[in-house]
């Protein structure tokens, strides 16, 4: 179709058309009532759509370089055409290093949390340690965890401990400061034990903390996984996919690449959000959204 | 934090020094500890390689510590080599010689504050256009508050590459992956932060005829600074990964990043070591500015 219209006034008038359309249609949509789920989901999926269909109309007409900015069409095609050697990425750098990782960076991070929780002098120790460590670019330890662990996803995946567990042993240890003295002195009169105090009070009022860290830390992960791959990997993996391809110029694959971290991400963190409505479901800032 | 204000709360009052000794020494202690576990460590981790290549047969215990705790290319080196080699690559050069590790500090500082500039204006904008567009609300933001749980970090041989072709390197590049990693989280806390004057204080100002560039600089922008710090500290921080990532891809030629990369291409423990202690006392510095620039800027405190 682009063909016909290929060059002049005709096009121009042609984007015109579009454009008007497209911010009338959005505009009608953000009006729309707040309750509406058309309204509040339909504006960013209509705009988001605008934007792919004025990205692949403008890569045409203006004849941009793939190197540039490839169209989506293209970025499409690669995804088809190289579904084998993605879903290779996929299960290196995702299911291998970023999940492997983040499940043990979590756990140690929650059972240090929940360790020194009785010692003031270890909390008071730790926790400035742990503040600082979100203000370091720990992902620059990669080298060294390549060096240790060797080019597969084992280095990766200790990137991805280190950088997911001070997070987690923060909110962690905030998490079981917060049940309340009252609900305290209620299990010490019902005679509960430490543990039994813990694990029915402490840990469920403490898991909207966990969760927020468990979020943040599959994020944290991601990034983890796929830049520690620059530094050094094995023939697969979708941060070394982006790098060795965006090197040759293949532009599509490193944007269908981009595309499989991108959802990939968005996934992991819409599951968790998922869990996290059933775990905590008496929460307030839930029971709100449901009432 | 939560824990330790209610603990100071019960805790009876203290002197200054008292106080003082009280915050500082269990962490002194933690340091005290994984110093000592660190010097064991690289005396485990190296002992095998020692063994094999450095050690006569019939070695008693003080030779392999002496060996693991100053070896060339040490599988983990001891805290005290370390600290060697940044006062010689510091001092030890001029300090515009590709040598000296200011010089790379310098590299990565000034790309991920031009890019932390860059990112905030940006922020800024796009907070200010969403705040006072509904159409932008409803459609972008959402994209921006999802975007936060995608790698972006990813794009950045993209990046390079991209503005590469178009004949740009050097600092800007790196700024541009540091700028897009910044814009994001400042957009979202200050688009909160605008919105957060409630309805009595935008009455108040509507009694006072206050117009709306009024009504935007003198309650918005102020209450809007308690959210956008923090946000700065995560976008700075942030930015400094960008940097550093950033000089990956360029074929390693200067900043802190080239210097993790040539160290790992050469096996130089050490240098990699020395260069992620830069980083991280630059990430500190970094934040530490932005926390300043927060305590002048908001009398009140933090909230």
């Amino acid at each position: 179709m682009m063909a016909l219209l290929a060059s002049g006034p005709g096009l121009a008038a042609a984007i015109v058309v579009l454009l008007a359309l497209a911010v009338w249609s959005v505009r009608k949509l953000a009006a729309l009532d707040e309750q509406s789920a058309l309204g509040r989901f339909g504006t960013p999926v209509v705009f988001g759509a605008w934007i792919v269909v004025f990205w692949q109309i403008l890569t045409e007409a203006f004849d941009v370089p793939q190197v540039l900015l490839p169209a989506p069409s293209l970025v499409w095609h690669s995804l088809v055409a190289n579904g084998g050697v993605l879903l290779g990425d996929f299960v290196q750098t995702v299911v291998h290093s970023a999940l492997i990782g983040w499940t043990t960076g979590c756990a140690l991070g929650f059972a240090t949390g929940v360790l020194i929780d009785r010692s003031a002098f270890l909390q008071r120790g730790l926790l400035p340690v742990a503040a600082l460590a979100s203000t370091v670019p720990l992902v620059g330890i990669a080298p060294i965890m390549v060096m240790w662990f060797g080019f597969d996803w084992h280095s990766k995946a200790a990137v991805v401990v280190v950088m997911t567990f001070f997070p987690m042993l923060v909110n962690t240890l905030a998490g079981l400061a917060e049940s309340g003295h009252m609900e305290r002195d209620l299990m010490r009169s019902y005679g509960a034990s430490y543990w039994r105090t813990l694990v029915a009070l402490r840990i469920p009022v403490a898991l909207p903390f966990v969760f927020n860290a468990l979020k943040v830390n599959s994020t944290l992960a991601m990034i983890g996984a796929i830049v520690a791959e620059f530094f050094g990997s094995p023939v697969s993996g979708l941060g070394f996919r982006i790098s060795t391809e965006a090197a040759r110029l293949n532009m599509g694959l490193v944007w269908a690449a981009i595309v499989v971290a991108a959802l990939a991400g968005s996934l992991l963190y819409a599951l968790l959000g998922w869990v996290e409505r059933r775990a905590t479901f008496w929460h307030p800032s839930f029971r709100a959204a449901a009432g | 934090m939560a824990a330790a204000a209610i603990e100071a709360s019960r805790a009876p009052a203290r002197s200054a020094i008292g106080e003082t000794w009280h915050r500082a020494g269990p962490v002194l202690a933690v340091l005290g500890v994984v110093l000592v576990a660190w010097y064991l460590a690289a005396i485990g981790l190296n002992a095998a390689q020692v063994i094999e290549r450095e050690l006569e047969p019939g070695w008693a215990w003080q030779d392999l510590v002496r060996h693991t705790l100053s070896m060339d290319r040490p599988v983990l080196p001891a805290p005290h080599q370390i600290a060697l080699d940044l006062y010689d690559s510091i001092f030890g050069w001029p300090l515009d010689s590709p040598r000296n590790l200011l010089f790379h500090t310098w590299v990565t500082s000034s790309a991920t504050l031009l890019g932390f500039v860059m990112g905030t204006a940006l922020g800024a904008l796009l907070a200010v256009l969403i705040v006072h567009s509904r159409t932008l609300d409803r459609g972008l933001f959402p994209w921006i508050i999802a975007s936060q749980t995608v790698p972006v970090l990813a794009i950045a041989p993209i990046v390079i590459v991209i503005l590469g072709s178009m004949g740009m390197t050097g600092v800007f590049p790196k700024a541009v992956i540091s700028m897009y990693l910044c814009f994001f989280p400042v957009t979202v806390a200050l688009v909160k932060g605008l919105r957060s004057p409630g309805v009595i204080e935008l009455e108040l100002l509507h009694t006072y005829a206050a117009s709306r560039g009024d009504t935007f600089w003198k309650l918005r922008v102020p209450a809007s600074l308690p959210f956008l710090f923090p946000s700065l500290r995560i976008g700075i921080a942030a930015g400094l990964v960008g940097a550093i990532v950033g000089e990956l891809p360029t074929g390693a030629q200067a900043g802190l990043g080239a210097r993790l990369l040539t160290g790992s291409y050469y096996g130089n423990t050490v240098q990699i070591w020395s260069a992620l202690v830069m980083a991280a006392l630059l990430g500190l510095a970094l934040t530490g500015g932005v926390s300043l620039a927060e305590r002048l800027l908001t009398p009140g405190g933090r909230r």
